[in-house]
Parts: structure tokens; sequence; C-alpha cells
């Protein structure tokens, strides 16, 4: 499976994970490929995020609001809960800090979908073993040196972090290298090539208080 | 006494004249201006439906001679590499309206005009203006084409600051706004350098207080110096170093004197000329002054959030360019985060290239391949059909 046919076979799964009518940011959007089949299959109302100009302009000539910009740096200027979901696909690996983006995914969208390539496939096991080199696969075609994903993680290691951060896995979906989807269960980890997730916090109940003392500050006290 | 629209076409500016009289047109400076005329050109054809109209808001120095000839200085209009049949701005799609800025001199209403109170030219008498009167004048002549809706407002520097303005009063009225090279407000850096062209221009002995029209004559040198500092302003170092570097002009050694002797001092020398010879200094003191009261930073936010006429059709598009440091591109981006913040339909991209803030008017394919799809990708939303 080459790299064009993972990343679509990931956009019809992403689809299948989203309510129709939703709103949704897609950060790293390219050229707005798959925002422009969610916007004509489920009627949803999209943004994208572009790191390449070039990318970034084609997508705003196909009619697209896409912003050229930085998904470590330019995520802070969406206010809390802007959007239903927010995708994140192919590129939580390549980030510098990827715990803050994966926070800051949750803080901006009700639910976060998040897709990766799995370091703990039993071929990049087997490469690393038998040859003693860091492994270069199809899916993660690069040199140690010249690569844009600079923090691998396996399915496990993703899965703590979620749990760490009270973060709540409401689906999982493996896809094998022959391009099979199944879902993520406990052993994937050996046969998944890519993951795909979505994610959401917990929804907490509020918990009402009751005060005689309604005014907790009164403005005497703040005019001091 | 009753409002009145005359409309006639003058064959010496090549374009129409609007007038306004009794429309008591108040402006920011508490001034009211009576009667208002508005100079304009219009390029293709307003279609049916009225929804193909396309308002070009001109910078500084621009006037509305967008496209084609310009009758005054008999050069190519200043965006005909933009707008017409089959360019990003297609007029064989697009009605595109343009016209002259109040406080302008290509024959709107402004400090070079005939003061109709007094029948004497206005100079420094013309009252003060600002962007929000320059759009609001601009609004009197789109109802009077009776174009509900404005597909595009599209501008740069000083136009970007109208297109700003645009979508804050007349929100319901503008379906695409294209900003380039713009920001929300005008920096303390820009003042300054406008302080300094104003400066040379009244520091001149020839504008007598603003009269200098009175007495056939123009304050030459001191508007000459005033477009010298701007031209360095709208360049870059490595532009200029690329265009010019320390090339000798017509000469082999330097002359140990104060000649032009290199190539980027002849050319600004030119610039400062061939400036005077079609800018009213009045005017430059006027227009500069109306951009320098530009502050949207408090009004912007809150017309996003609160606007009671809701602007959240309005397809923003925001461009800078990467060597462009008199509108920079994170006084661009302040726009980008706002609108992100309430999650407006907003596009953004800055243009990596050499040429300053004049790039907006100069050769940048990726500018023209931008606007061209962005325009035309949205129209089709609007009118499927096309």
């Amino acid at each position: 499976m080459n790299k064009i046919e993972s990343i679509r076979k990931d956009w019809g799964l992403i689809e299948s994970l989203i309510d129709k009518d939703s709103k949704i940011l897609d950060i790293g959007c390219g050229e707005g490929g798959l925002i422009k089949k969610l916007e004509k299959n489920i009627k949803a109302k999209t943004y994208g995020i572009e790191l390449n100009p070039e990318l970034a302009r084609k997508a705003i000539s196909s009619g697209l609001s896409v912003i050229q910009g930085n998904a470590e740096r330019d995520l802070h200027q969406y206010s809390n809960q802007s959007f239903d979901y927010v995708i994140l696909s192919q590129t939580l690996q390549a980030m510098v800090n990827p715990r803050k983006v994966l926070f800051e995914l949750l803080r901006i969208g009700g639910k976060a979908i998040v897709s990766f390539p799995n370091f703990g496939h039993w071929k990049i096991r087997m490469q690393l073993l038998l040859t003693g080199r860091m492994p270069v696969t199809e899916g993660l075609p690069y040199a140690w040196y010249d690569t844009p994903n600079i923090h691998f993680f396996t399915i496990k290691d993703f899965e703590e972090l979620c749990s760490k951060s009270k973060i709540i896995i409401e689906k999982r979906i493996g896809l094998s290298s022959k391009g099979n989807q199944f879902r993520i269960k406990s052993g994937s980890n050996l046969f998944t090539n890519e993951a795909i997730f979505l994610l959401s916090y917990q929804k907490y109940e509020p918990i009402k208080i009751k005060s005689k003392n309604k005014n907790f500050l009164k403005n005497t006290a703040l005019a001091n | 006494m009753s409002e009145k629209i005359k409309i006639v076409n003058d064959k010496k500016l090549d374009c129409k004249i609007i007038s306004f009289t009794n429309f008591n047109c108040k402006l920011n400076s508490g001034s009211n201006l009576n009667e208002l005329k508005i100079a304009y050109k219009t390029y293709g054809e307003l279609n049916k439906k009225k929804d193909n109209a396309i308002l070009i808001c001109h910078a500084l120095t621009g006037d509305q001679y967008v496209s084609d000839i310009n009758p005054i200085s008999k050069k190519i209009g200043w965006w005909s590499r933009m707008v017409g049949p089959n360019k990003p701005i297609d007029t064989n799609k697009f009605f595109v309206i343009c016209s002259n800025s109040l406080g302008g001199c290509s024959g709107t209403t402004g400090p070079k005009e005939i003061d109709p109170d007094t029948n004497k030219i206005f100079g420094a008498t013309f009252p003060s203006i600002t962007i929000q009167d320059i759009v609001k004048v601009q609004n009197y002549l789109i109802d009077a084409l009776n174009i509900e809706k404005l597909f595009a407002v599209i501008g740069g520097s000083m136009g970007a600051m109208q297109v700003l303005q645009w979508t804050i009063d007349y929100p319901e009225k503008v379906l695409n706004a294209i900003h380039i090279a713009g920001a929300l407000k005008h920096s303390a850096q820009n003042i300054a350098f406008h302080e300094v062209g104003r400066q040379a221009i009244m520091n001149d002995e020839s504008w007598l207080k603003g009269n200098y029209s009175e007495k056939k004559i123009i304050p030459e040198r001191g508007l000459a110096i005033a477009r010298m500092i701007a031209h360095i302003t709208y360049l870059s170092e490595d532009g200029m170093h690329r265009k010019f570097g320390r090339r000798l002009q017509s000469r082999d050694i330097i002359s140990f004197g104060f000649d032009a002797d290199f190539q980027i001092e002849s050319y600004l020398r030119h610039q400062g000329r061939s400036f005077v010879e079609r800018f009213d200094a009045n005017s430059y003191l006027y227009l500069t002054r109306a951009m320098d009261y530009f502050d949207l930073s408090d009004i912007f936010s809150k017309s996003v959030e609160f606007s009671s006429v809701s602007n959240q059709h309005i397809n923003y598009l925001i461009i800078s360019f990467t060597s462009d440091w008199l509108f920079p591109t994170n006084e661009n981006k302040e726009i980008v985060k706002i609108l992100s913040y309430f999650t407006r339909n907003v596009s953004f991209t800055e243009i990596d290239t050499d040429k300053g803030h004049d790039s907006f008017l100069l050769e940048e394919p990726e500018l023209d391949y931008t606007i061209q799809g962005f325009l035309k990708s949205n129209y089709e939303k609007v009118d499927p059909n096309e």
C-alpha cells in the first residue's frame, strides 16, 4: 500500500467517525482533499491549517477556509471548544511537543481524531532486532537523519498517555499493512500498521454548590 | 432640500462622476460635506442578478484607473495585470468598480477640488478625513448603483484598511473580503514615516499653508522628498540590493560630490519627480493622516463577535508578503487570529518574495493564483451555473 492509498483509506475511516453537519478543523489539511470530501459527503462546516504555503494556497483557491500556519504555534488562536471535531492525521509523530498538541486538540475541539503510524508493528520490531539499524519501511520511508518523524511511539505508548491525561478513547481502529481495517484490542499492537483514535475528555456532571453568600467579591473589595 | 444624485461621463478624466447634493455627509471629525462627488471607473458588466460586483479599494497614491490606460499619466492602470478580461479578477465574469477615494486628487471630492460653499479650492480648509469616511462615501456610490451585495471587496495597503472597515460598517453587503498587506492599526513606525513626509511638504516654502493652488505653484520639492521616503518603505533591503546593489548611475567612478552617483539615488529622484506630476500635495497630507488615524484593534474583535448584522457569512482572505516590513506578516496575522478565535471563514497565506510591501502591485504569480482561485470557487458557490 503506497502513501497516497494509505491516506485515502484513512479518509474513509475518518469520515465514518464524524456526525453529519459537524464543525471540523483539519490540522495539516494539505490541499484540502479530506475536508472537501467531508463538506460534500456529510455537510460538514470545515476549516484547515496547512504548513506548506503552496498546498495552503491550493486549498484556498478551491474555496476552502484554510490558514497557512503551524500546528504547534497557531492552535492557541482558536477559542475553547470551537469545533466538534479536530483532525490530526499522520502528523503527531512529527511534532516537537506532541503531548501539548494533543491537549490543544481537545481544548479547541469536542472530539479529536488522531491517526499515526504504529512503531510497534512486528516488521519494525524485526528490522531493529535483526539488522540493529533504525527501521525504514514503506509507511516510514525516511532515513533517521532526514525524517520529519521525530517522535516515534506505539499504540501502547499512546494509550498510556491518554489514560494518564484522563483522555477517553472512544474508538480505536487499526489498519494492517495490507489496508485491512479492524478494531484495535490487546495484541493488535503487533499487527497494526496505522492506528486511528477517536478521543474526548471525560465529561463530568457539573457539581452544584449551594451558597448563601452569592457575592464572593464585593465591589468595594475590588476597588481596593 | 432633497437629496439629489447625478451621474455624468467626464470625457477629460475618462471616467464617470457621480455627484450627491444635500447628502449632509457627517464625517468622523464632526465636519459635514453637504455636496460630494466621486470619480469612478467600472469594468465588465453587472449581471441581471447583480451578484457579480467587486469593489476595489485603491492604496494611498492610487486612483480609479485600475485597468486600461490612465488618461492622466497615459500609463497602464495600476492593477491592470490583476484586473481585466481573463485576468485573475476577470472582467468577463465580474463587474469591477473602483472609485477615487475621498480626499484623493483624481476627480473625487478632496483638497484639490472647489469648495461649493466658498467657490474656492479647498486646500487646507478641507475637513480631516478617516478610512471610515472614505468607506462611507464608497457606500453612497454602491447604493446609488443599486447594488445590494458586493460579491467581493478587495484592496492592498490603504485599500486593505478599507476592506476591513467595510466588513465592520456594512458586513451585510460584503460576501468576500480580500485583504492584502494591511493591518488592524497603523503602527508607530508607519506614522513616523508619514510624519517625515508631511514635514517635507509643509516645510516647502511653496506649500503656503496649503494654499499653493491659488498661486498656481506646487510644493514640488517637499512632495518629491515625501515620495522618496515613502518609496523606500515600499521596497525591501534584499529587493533593493538585488535591483540596484551599489551600482553607479551613468558613470564609472564616484564623483566625490552629491550628484546621484548610485543607481538607487537616481531611481528615488525619478520616483519623486514623476510623483509630483500626478499627485496633489494636500491630498498626500490628508490621506496619510487618514491612514495614521486607522486603528480597529479594539473595535474589530467586538464587531466580529457582536456584529448586530451577522458577519459569519463573509469569507475573509488575508495575504501578506515575507519581505513587507511596512505591513508585516505578524500584523496581518493579528486579523487572522481574531477571526479564528471566533471561528469565522478565514484564509491566510504569506507569499515568499523580496519585493517588499509593493509586492501586491507587482508580478507575483502566487498572488494571482490565490486571488483568482478564491474568487472563482466562491463565485461557483453563489452562482453554480457560472
